[in-house]
């Protein structure tokens, strides 16, 4: 079956057999967007997460088949790097990434939280985040990351 | 000598072609290429780690990886400063076995200060040979040449000659010269400046491709479904119902290996779960609750002595005081955020794996095994994946995609669930230290015994491929890394005995993870000198300074207590407000010959929940010479904040037949509320050695904390996880 998603301002068709395929497959799969990463499938590591109208939702438990109209915004919509959206240029800029394979979702989750705070302290960026995990150890630095964000946006 | 009076080599002609450069060079997955086969990959050949194109791009060939650590960039650092070219005309490839030498496994701490030195040698004998053919050409003495900007610059003069018209296109056919001349760290550009790390920007805007984002045409999925119990047999499978399942391709079974496979990921997973199977009952596993008591009664298989001083029975025999504790520390899973991924393909009997393994070079070896076939017939190609901090599932995961890429004939790729990865990722092994010490009647410590408790170690570092043990495939035993490492102490007691008892068995695969050993013994050593400073009513910073015959060690401890505002601390009464805060020191000279670390953390501790909180860590760290600043910082916050975690709530739980612990609800590992701010002094010494940073500052960490813990409530933590019933009972008990 065909399903279209609004997807990064892009209206995309994908054909799916299953329409309670997670989200997450037919962005990484169908569409080619690598920036939601597959951690756990259970909504636990955060590291899928995407906007579904500007809310930071984890694609790997959403049925793509109940997404409907929704706008659905990935880590490519925000920028690129030659582009970057503020964001992302103050993750550069603090270097806060090791793997990185958690980053897409501290970039979502983040951007989720300047979107209605544009001014968090320190321990509301931590409980924004408490639900997304890093292995690595960037915690610090991702903290920062989201202050220089505010400077800039 | 430059090759330039040589033949070409057919695969130098194109070398500014063979790299598929996409957006970003050297970033993304090299295209194989058939002339990659001619590339010498000798460790004793600057070929085997440089080339120079026409252009005038330098290729490094390294066999050291970047795990996310920022080793891609140091090793451009070092190669720009060594070579004299802009850090932009350089990009890494990195652990491909056709075209990287094999400098050994990414572990250990030893990526610059191992693989990074070889590179640098590479690179000096390299700038040696290309300054001598210029003066050829140019007709100018040696020493009146210098190297700039990627070109040979006769000095006070125009004359000018770029490398790439000296040997761009062709290879150099000259060994590495241990004795060629390194630049003078004085001249250094770009070495010790923070250079801005080469994968971010395509990291955070998911441009970058991790091995879980590598595709090949025609490539189908694949999910494995293991073992209801760890060593169970498979009765019976029964895929009817998978076979409903549009997309579903067919079921894989060797021996105990199932795994299913389909033309999409989702109909993989579906599969996975809609496959009815019959195992074996299987309960090999001890009790958890008795995991001690277990390691204590396993079989010694002989025992080494790692450190011996003087003659400790002797001394202790006649001292008036004597302390003993033991000390022990929980298994661990890797974690990483990204489920193991490989991609596998068979040609003509040669097989193919794309893997983010921290050893390609080992991995090719053990395929070769399992499979039977000659080395040369298997290639490994190394992508960037989740962190690993070890050895993880990477390595697996690429043996079951070749298992199941043999029986389906096209390339499949194998993508562990978080089941998988928590389940059956190799595990950091119980370990289990005793400790013994002597007082004489004047308060000095005249005897230090230690003994540790930990697996045997087969010959060669490698852990068996699960694929492998499932399907009954040739695979070599486990080792568990070199984990006896750090039990010896640097520290200057009369009499000293360090003693491995190698155990005959261990619960689960067992694998090194971040500072393996050295972390388990440093928390012990560093614990229980805390203790004994206590024993004696001295500051623990002043007690290991006393106790140092290491200027280096001594000038580091020194930094630390004024990094961290140290006030001297010799034994105080527990606190007894609510929240109870602390803080307590820990130090280890790596492995006793390379860096340096001290920590001061400071903790608040609950005393009704029981429950720690590490508020602040400040780290002097000096691993010699610096090769980016910032680089460092970043792997060292990664160490506090990472063990902060294993020390203060991982702890693996398992039933007597499997592991339990299968997501992160039931391994919690830290999250941001309860991250520590970390204050970090670096010592540079720009003209001594590089050491590494992977792992040292992990070592101190829970020492640190233990003896923290210990100076807020008088509570002695000598097992980690250190979690509120342990902080409780020990309150209760105090």
């Amino acid at each position: 079956m065909k399903i279209t998603l609004n997807v990064n301002d892009k209206t995309s068709i994908v054909e799916v057999d299953d329409p309670q395929m997670p989200l997450l497959y037919a962005l990484r799969n169908d569409l080619g967007l690598h920036g939601p990463r597959f951690g756990c499938g259970l909504g636990q590591c955060g590291a899928c997460t995407v906007l579904i109208d500007g809310n930071a939702v984890r694609s790997c438990l959403l049925p793509v088949g109940s997404v409907g109209d929704a706008k659905v915004t990935t880590l490519e919509g925000l920028g690129s790097s030659t582009h970057p959206h503020p964001l992302q240029k103050a993750f550069i800029e603090e270097q806060a990434v090791q793997c990185g394979y958690c980053i897409n979702g501290m970039i979502m989750q983040a951007k989720a939280l300047l979107d209605t705070n544009q001014h968090p302290s320190d321990d509301e960026i931590k409980r924004a985040l408490a639900g997304n995990l890093c292995r690595c150890g960037t915690h610090v630095r991702i903290v920062r990351a989201v202050k220089r964000a505010t400077q800039m946006l | 000598m430059l090759i330039s009076t040589l033949p070409r080599r057919e695969f130098l002609k194109a070398a500014g072609s063979l790299i598929v450069t996409f957006s970003f060079a050297g970033l993304l997955p090299r295209a194989a290429s058939a002339a990659d086969a001619a590339k010498t990959v000798a460790l004793d050949q600057v070929d085997g780690f440089l080339s120079i194109g026409a252009d005038g791009a330098v290729t490094v060939y390294s066999g050291k990886v970047d795990l996310g650590t920022g080793v891609r960039t140091a090793l451009t650092q070092i190669v720009a400063d060594e070579l004299d070219v802009p850090l932009d005309t350089v990009s890494v490839v990195q652990g491909d076995t056709s075209v990287t030498p094999d400098q050994g496994p990414t572990y250990g701490s030893l990526s610059i200060q191992i693989g990074g030195m070889q590179i640098r040698q590479a690179a000096a004998t390299a700038r040696a040979a290309l300054v001598s053919e210029a003066a050829k050409r140019l007709s100018v003495a040696e020493d009146q040449l210098a190297t700039r900007d990627g070109a040979v610059v006769a000095k006070g003069a125009v004359d000018r000659i770029a490398y790439g018209e000296i040997v761009g296109g062709k290879s150099f056919e000259l060994k590495v010269d241990a004795k060629a001349p390194a630049k003078d760290p004085a001249n250094y550009r770009v070495v010790g400046q923070s250079v801005a790390r080469l994968d971010i920007p395509a990291k955070v805007t998911g441009e970058f491709t991790y091995m879980q984002d590598f595709v090949l045409p025609g490539m189908l999925h694949a999910r494995v479904v293991r073992p209801a119990a760890m060593r169970a047999d498979l009765l019976s499978y029964d895929d009817s119902a998978a076979q409903h399942i549009t997309g579903f391709v067919r079921t894989v079974r060797q021996g105990n290996f199932l795994a299913v496979v389909a033309k999409t990921e989702w109909a993989a997973i579906k599969a996975s779960g809609a496959l009815k199977t019959e195992w074996s009952k299987w309960d090999g596993l001890p009790e958890e609750n008795q995991l001690w008591a277990y390691v204590r009664a396993t079989k010694i298989n002989h025992s080494d002595v790692l450190q011996t001083v003087g003659n400790t029975a002797e001394a202790a025999q006649a001292a008036p005081r004597k302390l003993s504790a033991t000390y022990d520390f929980a298994i661990h899973t890797h974690g990483s955020i990204g489920p193991s991924c490989a991609v596998a393909q068979w040609q003509d009997g040669k097989l193919t794996c794309w893997t983010a393994s921290q050893a390609t070079h080992l991995l090719r070896k053990q395929l070769a095994l399992m499979f039977g076939v000659p080395l040369e017939d298997v290639r490994c190609i190394y992508i960037d994946g989740s962190g690993c901090y070890g050895r993880n599932g990477h390595e697996d995961a690429a043996a079951d995609a070749a298992l199941i890429a043999k029986a389906m004939g096209g390339p499949v790729r194998v993508q562990w669930m978080r089941a998988d990865e928590h389940g059956w990722d190799p595990k950091g092994p119980p370990t289990l230290i005793d400790y013994r010490a002597a007082i004489d009647a004047s308060g000095n410590v005249i005897a230090w015994e230690s003994e540790v408790f930990i697996p045997d170690a087969p010959k060669t570092i490698q852990v068996a491929l699960v694929a492998a043990e499932l399907a009954g495939q040739p695979t070599d035993a486990s080792h568990p890394g070199n984990i006896q490492q750090a039990l010896a102490i640097p520290y200057t007691f009369p009499n000293i005995k360090a003693t491995a008892h190698r155990l005959a068995e261990t619960p689960f695969r067992p694998s090194w993870i971040r500072t393996p050993g050295r972390m388990q013994n440093t928390f012990g050593n560093e614990t229980f000198m805390d203790e004994l400073a206590r024993a004696v009513g001295a500051d623990p910073i002043d007690f290991r300074v006393r106790h140092l015959n290491d200027p280096r060690g001594v000038e580091l401890l020194q930094r630390l207590a004024t990094l961290a505002n140290w006030q001297p601390r010799p034994a105080r009464s527990p606190g007894t407000g609510a929240i109870v805060s602390g803080r307590g020191v820990a130090f280890v000279k790596y492995e006793l010959v390379r860096t340096y670390v001290g920590a001061v953390a400071d903790v608040e501790v609950d005393r009704k929940t029981g429950r720690i909180r590490a508020t602040r860590f400040a780290i002097a760290h000096d691993c010699g010479q610096i090769i980016n600043p910032d680089g460092l910082r970043n792997q060292i916050e990664g160490n506090v904040i990472q063990t902060v975690s294993r020390t203060l709530i991982e702890d693996l739980k398992f039933d007597r037949s499997t592991v339990t612990s299968l997501d992160w609800a039931s391994y919690p590992i830290l999250s941001f509320p309860d991250v520590p701010d970390v204050v970090i002094e670096l010592i540079d010494r720009p003209r001594e050695k590089p050491w590494g940073a992977g792992e040292p500052t992990a070592a101190v960490v829970p020492a640190a904390i233990s003896n923290a813990v210990f100076d807020a409530i008088g509570v002695r933590l000598r097992s980690v996880p250190f979690v509120p019933e342990k902080v409780l009972a020990g309150m209760n008990t105090a």
